[in-house]
């Protein structure tokens, strides 16, 4: 089965149509890269920080608020390390809340050896394969987000996060529902997802721990609408609250739907709930639901209000729970760059050196949280926070506290 | 277990039903077409959700202008549905036009592709669309009957509770009815659908008899795809709540439905739907029961596709359609 | 020119030096420029031009082999993208044996599988539970996780455990036909993720949405492979065997029968040909090559959870299928190298080039249209426009109909063949 040739002339004719766009396309992408280099030399030796969140799918607004969070730390930052000899840049990545694209963005920012650290991702899912390849290369990441219990659990050195773990969110939230509102009766859903399932076996455990009765464990299925199904189960067995480990858009048509159906338990989820999205779907039925929080309401504070004009001014758009947390993760990262600059004389200092700074951060203050890591990179003043829509807006008002 | 199960048993069916009726109509638009060009028009899904799109946008444009405030309910319901109709009728011409007409005479693998790039590209255009007004592809409507009411199943038996309906539920399941009467009828007894059942029985002959086939093909996917979308209304009424991938899985079960009544049987399309919301909602509030919580209501579309592929291989001409015989 | 042409036609000289000064040119620019994804592409794109030189096939072989051997990785090497680049090849790989698998499903035996992926999520929880402690959740004896020296055996063994899901899947759907099978077998594929995700009770098998974490990292005499650039040899190495076992296969005995049962059925079983077992080694066959991949991806991620394996996953593979042409394994191959460079590359970095556009307030994009969220658009349109325009994909089958003038002629190896070249020469001319 030999071949004969096939379109010779074709080879010629191919080869120089493709070199010709290529040379074309080459040299647009140089010139880019030179533009960017340019602007970078100005000020010195490039400092690189990375964010990986997802820009596109379905947790784009969260994703979004991480990238915008972090950029705006970034850039109030800027002037100080151009000081010190350095330019600042952000180079933010779209992991789509997929774990193959999270690795492969990050095997590109191992490659980039301006790269000191990354401030991400949100999705616990895609955090703890990334992180695998951060350790490769030492890069230091600070998660503004994930709260699965393995992506700490599993002791590497460059993953950290500052916010509370699962295993802290889930109990903290059952110990309000217990002993703060007397739920006796614990109906649980859950949306199989890696979040979902995670923060609401945490809730259970407490919960029956707290001498609470589950009446019923359900999982639903993540992109459904009609959730009538298991909402029957949860009818019939007339429980006296509800939990659900799960995102927004179904958190929202659960409320909503189970209102319809007359049942009228206090309906309680986690931080994915704290979203504008579940004030726009549930509607007037969101009233009186809660939801606990790993971020904190910063207009409480009047430096958290005036943070909060400020990104509102910059970026148009109202601050979510995760901006303010990708904003201090990069202050925490880059106050870690400082030092290990200073330590490093001056001159770029290692990858190392500045994942074992952010590793020893102590007593750092930010907008919505102090931050010191421990062995494993968890966050010891991280806190759980419990919110209450009183009104059909968003966000609802802090009604708990819980630190560790 | 068994009075857990009976006394959910009224609410469950009512649920059921309303969702049933959903798959029934949306199964229809898959039945036509398939009877007419033996095609899976993968597409279909995605048109019943653009028909979500196009009402939940010309409420918001009725809202601007006032128009809900002044107007009685019903009538809004009506027109909604009416111009939600058109719109998709029209996409649906103008996807047979664009990606299925070029290919009539290819291999059915190839016009299978096709078909599934077009139900690709929609959901992608109405995310796009979406996002670009709203913010978010996530997009809550307007709802214009909100209100619930208690019906009293208790008082007829005491092993059941009461249950609560919507009142959209009867909404769906009364314009469910009079889209499938309408079509019925259509079929049945107008000239236009005579020469549709000559085209899905022989379309060569068809067009020896003088008719039009290509208009007859043209008219199949408007009503086909105008159904679709009368449901999409439907739907994003009920839920309140829709994004551009509602299409996908709903489509693939209500197709289920179409193959359960026999494909190419409009009547068993109606059947085929209502059999399977009611099958699906009754296994996710008691699947979890009946095996004491090892495999729960997250296993409920596992039943469905199992239904799927169980009536393919047993029983593929369906329930109520006649098994055909290949011509070689 | 066309003098040029002519000699270039019959002068491998020439063609396999025009070839090196290509290859050099593109090698040189990736080993230069830091990171440069033209560069990178037209690199790879030295290995289509291979495809269209007069070579003989051993020499093409050769010189391929060379080039993703030496050549590839060593150009790569020059700048810190090394590990970036060897990780899109890898992926590149592990893409192409799953696309070569798909083919024989859909181009070779024309059954239209649309839950392909679902054999790769085989491959990788074949391995990931094995690989990682959860095992011991159904075998006593705290056995697990097995380390990585077994990576080897679970290759083969995830190869086989696809093939028995194949044979498992095959089994009852092959009453179904055409159409009918493509909605059963994307049923099945969703069939497999649910149960993925939900196998943690009453026996925690795949521990469901939480996922696997931890997967050993394949290991051969204590060396680890972690990196990027290791598992490219890995990948290359089985692609090898997969491509040598398709073209095989292609045209034995059990290939004819696929052809055969694809083009007519009925016809092809009155010939003697017996249906259900042609469509069975199809269906195994193709999954295989999915389940071996799918164990390099588990051991490649380290973290596998059912979110991997959903059905846009499969329809990327079907994409690739159509775009390069179904049956065609060259086809096949540039089909799944193309939508796995625009799916990595090619889009994040044009959206990244827009991003910096909008960042310098050069232009304003809204975020909605940002290219790599038009993933389901582009590939839709893939599908849409190769269905209508070029049925055959981008390099047609080899075998195609010779019509009944030119067998009577007697030269029904040659016209076809020299009439396809021209047609592709006036392409490009017209291009």
């Amino acid at each position: 089965m030999k071949r004969k040739t096939a379109g010779l002339a074709s080879l010629v004719l191919l080869m120089s149509v493709v070199s010709a766009c290529g040379n074309s396309g080459g040299n647009t992408a140089a010139s880019g890269t030179e533009a960017g280099g340019t602007t970078g030399s100005a000020g010195g030796t490039v400092i690189k920080i990375a964010s990986q969140s997802p820009l596109s799918g379905s947790s784009s607004i969260q994703g979004e608020a991480i990238r915008l969070g972090a950029q705006m730390a970034l850039e109030d930052r800027s002037q100080e390390f151009k000081d010190l000899g350095f330019t600042l840049e952000l180079v933010p990545y779209d992991d789509q809340g997929d774990a193959k694209k999270g690795v492969a963005n990050s095997e590109m920012i191992g490659a980039d050896q301006a790269v000191l650290g990354v401030i991400g991702h949100l999705n616990s899912g895609v955090s703890i394969p990334s992180s695998v390849v951060y350790q490769k290369y030492n890069i230091p990441m600070i998660s503004p987000a994930s709260t699965a219990t393995e992506f700490t659990d599993r002791k590497l050195k460059v993953a950290n996060r500052v916010v509370a773990r699962d295993d802290f969110q889930g109990p903290a939230a059952a110990q309000y529902a217990v002993n703060e509102l007397g739920a006796k009766n614990i109906f649980v859903i859950q949306d199989k997802t890696a979040y979902g399932q995670g923060l609401a076996e945490a809730f259970r455990d407490e919960a029956e721990k707290l001498g609470a009765t589950i009446a019923g464990y359900e999982a639903i299925t993540v992109g459904e609408k009609d959730f009538n199904g298991v909402l029957n189960i949860a009818l019939n067995k007339k429980p006296d609250f509800i939990f659900f480990g799960g995102l927004y858009a179904e958190g929202g048509l659960l409320v909503k739907q189970a209102r319809e159906k007359g049942i009228t338990a206090p309906f309680m989820g986690g931080d994915a709930l704290d979203s504008s999205g579940m004030v726009e779907i549930a509607a007037d039925d969101v009233k009186d639901s809660l939801y606990s929080s790993v971020a904190t309401d910063i207009t409480k504070t009047e430096d958290g209000k005036a943070w909060a004009d400020k990104y509102k001014e910059k970026f148009n758009k109202n601050a979510e729970g995760y901006s303010v947390y990708a904003y201090d993760s990069m202050s925490v990262m880059l106050d870690a760059v400082k030092s290990s600059i200073d330590a490093a004389g001056g001159k770029i200092p290692t990858r190392e050196a500045v994942r074992d700074a952010v590793r020893a951060t102590k007593d750092f203050k930010g907008i919505a949280t102090e931050v010191a890591f421990d062995d494993i990179g968890d966050n010891i003043y991280a806190k759980v926070f419990i919110y209450k829509f009183e009104e059909a807006a968003y966000p609802g008002s802090l009604v708990s506290e819980v630190s560790k | 277990m068994l009075s857990s199960i009976l006394s959910s048993l009224p609410q469950v069916l009512i649920d059921g039903l309303a969702l049933g009726a959903i798959y029934a109509v949306v199964a229809l638009g898959y039945t036509m077409v398939y009877g007419i060009l033996e095609l899976i028009n993968f597409a279909h899904g995605e048109v019943f959700m653009t028909g979500a799109f196009v009402g939940t946008a010309t409420l918001f444009i009725f809202d601007d202008a006032g128009f809900l405030s002044s107007a009685p309910g019903w009538i809004v319901y009506f027109l909604v549905i009416l111009i939600s109709m058109i719109i998709t009728g029209l996409l649906g011409v103008l996807i047979e036009r664009i990606a299925y007409r070029p290919l009539r005479r290819a291999p059915k693998l190839i016009s299978l592709i096709s078909a599934i790039g077009v139900s690709f590209v929609l959901q992608d255009l109405i995310r796009f669309i979406a996002e670009l007004i709203t913010g978010n592809y996530i997009v809550s409507g307007i709802s214009l009957f909100r209100g619930t009411f208690e019906l009293g199943t208790s008082s007829l038996s005491s092993t059941f509770n009461d249950s609560f309906v919507k009142n959209n539920t009867f909404i769906i399941i009364g314009v469910a009815i009079l889209l499938m009467l309408a079509l019925d009828l259509f079929v049945n007894r107008t000239k236009w659908g005579v020469a549709m059942r000559a085209v899905a029985q022989d379309r060569e002959t068809a067009s020896l008899m003088s008719i039009n086939v290509n208009k007859v093909i043209v008219l199949t996917f408007f009503i086909g795809s105008a159904l679709g979308g009368a449901t999409g209304v439907l739907f994003a009424q009920q839920y309140g709540t829709i994004d551009p991938y509602i299409g996908y899985i709903l489509g693939l079960k209500a197709f289920t439905a179409a193959v359960l009544g026999g494909i190419g049987n409009i009547r068993g399309a109606m059947f085929g739907g209502l059999a399977i919301g009611l099958l699906e909602m009754f296994a996710s509030a008691n699947l979890g029961l009946i095996t004491h919580g090892n495999f729960g209501s997250e296993y409920k579309d596992v039943f469905a596709f199992a239904i799927l592929i169980l009536v393919l291989i047993f029983k593929p001409e369906g329930l109520f359609g006649r098994a055909v015989k290949e011509k070689v | 020119m066309s003098g040029f042409k002519l000699a270039l036609q019959n002068n491998k000289v020439l063609q396999l030096s025009l070839l090196a000064a290509f290859v050099l040119v593109s090698a040189l620019s990736v080993y230069l420029t830091s990171r440069s994804v033209i560069a990178f592409i037209l690199l790879l794109g030295s290995l289509l031009l291979l495809y269209y030189t007069s070579l003989s096939n051993g020499m093409k072989w050769a010189v391929a082999g060379l080039l993703l051997i030496l050549v590839i990785p060593f150009a790569t090497a020059g700048g810190p993208s090394h590990e970036s680049y060897m990780e899109v090849a890898t992926q590149c790989g592990i893409y192409v044996a799953m696309a070569l698998g798909l083919n024989i499903v859909v181009g070779f035996a024309g059954l239209l599988d649309l839950g392909f992926v679902a054999f790769f999520a085989i491959g990788a929880y074949t391995y990931g539970i094995f690989a990682t402690g959860q095992a011991n959740n159904f075998i006593p004896g705290d056995l697990f996780p097995l380390s990585g020296d077994y990576f080897w055996v679970f290759i083969i063994l995830g190869g086989i455990m696809a093939a028995i899901f194949g044979v498992l899947l095959g089994l009852p759907v092959l009453r179904v036909k055409g159409d009918y099978l493509a909605i059963v077998t994307l049923g099945f594929g969703e069939i497999v993720r649910i149960i993925f995700n939900n196998l943690e009770k009453p026996v925690n098998i795949t521990n469901g949405a939480m996922g696997l974490s931890s997967i050993s990292p394949p290991n051969l005499f204590g060396l680890q492979f972690t990196f990027p650039h290791q598992f490219y040899f890995i990948v290359l190495g089985i692609l090898a065997v997969v491509i040598f076992g398709v073209r095989r296969f292609e045209h034995s005995r059990i290939g004819r029968s696929w052809k055969a049962v694809r083009e007519n059925e009925i016809a092809a079983q009155s010939m003697g040909i017996p249906l259900i077992r042609t469509k069975l080694t199809a269906f195994a066959i193709g999954a295989s090559f999915s389940g071996l991949m799918g164990v390099v991806f588990a051991a490649k991620q380290t973290f596998i959870d059912p979110s991997s394996f959903t059905l846009l996953e499969s329809t990327t593979i079907l994409v690739m299928v159509v775009l390069g042409g179904m049956g065609s394994v060259p086809g096949v191959i540039l089909g799944a190298v193309l939508v796995t460079l625009l799916n990595l590359q090619v889009l994040a970095e044009f959206t990244g080039w827009l991003n910096q556009l909008s960042m310098q307030g050069i232009i304003t994009l809204p975020n909605a249209l940002s290219p790599v969220k038009m993933q389901r658009f582009i590939f839709g349109a893939i599908l849409i426009l190769i269905a209508i325009f070029r049925p055959h994909g981008l390099i047609s089958a080899r075998n195609r109909k010779i019509p009944l003038s030119q067998v009577k002629e007697g030269e029904a190896h040659e016209h076809p063949e020299r009439s396809r070249t021209s047609q592709k020469v006036r392409r490009v001319n017209g291009s």
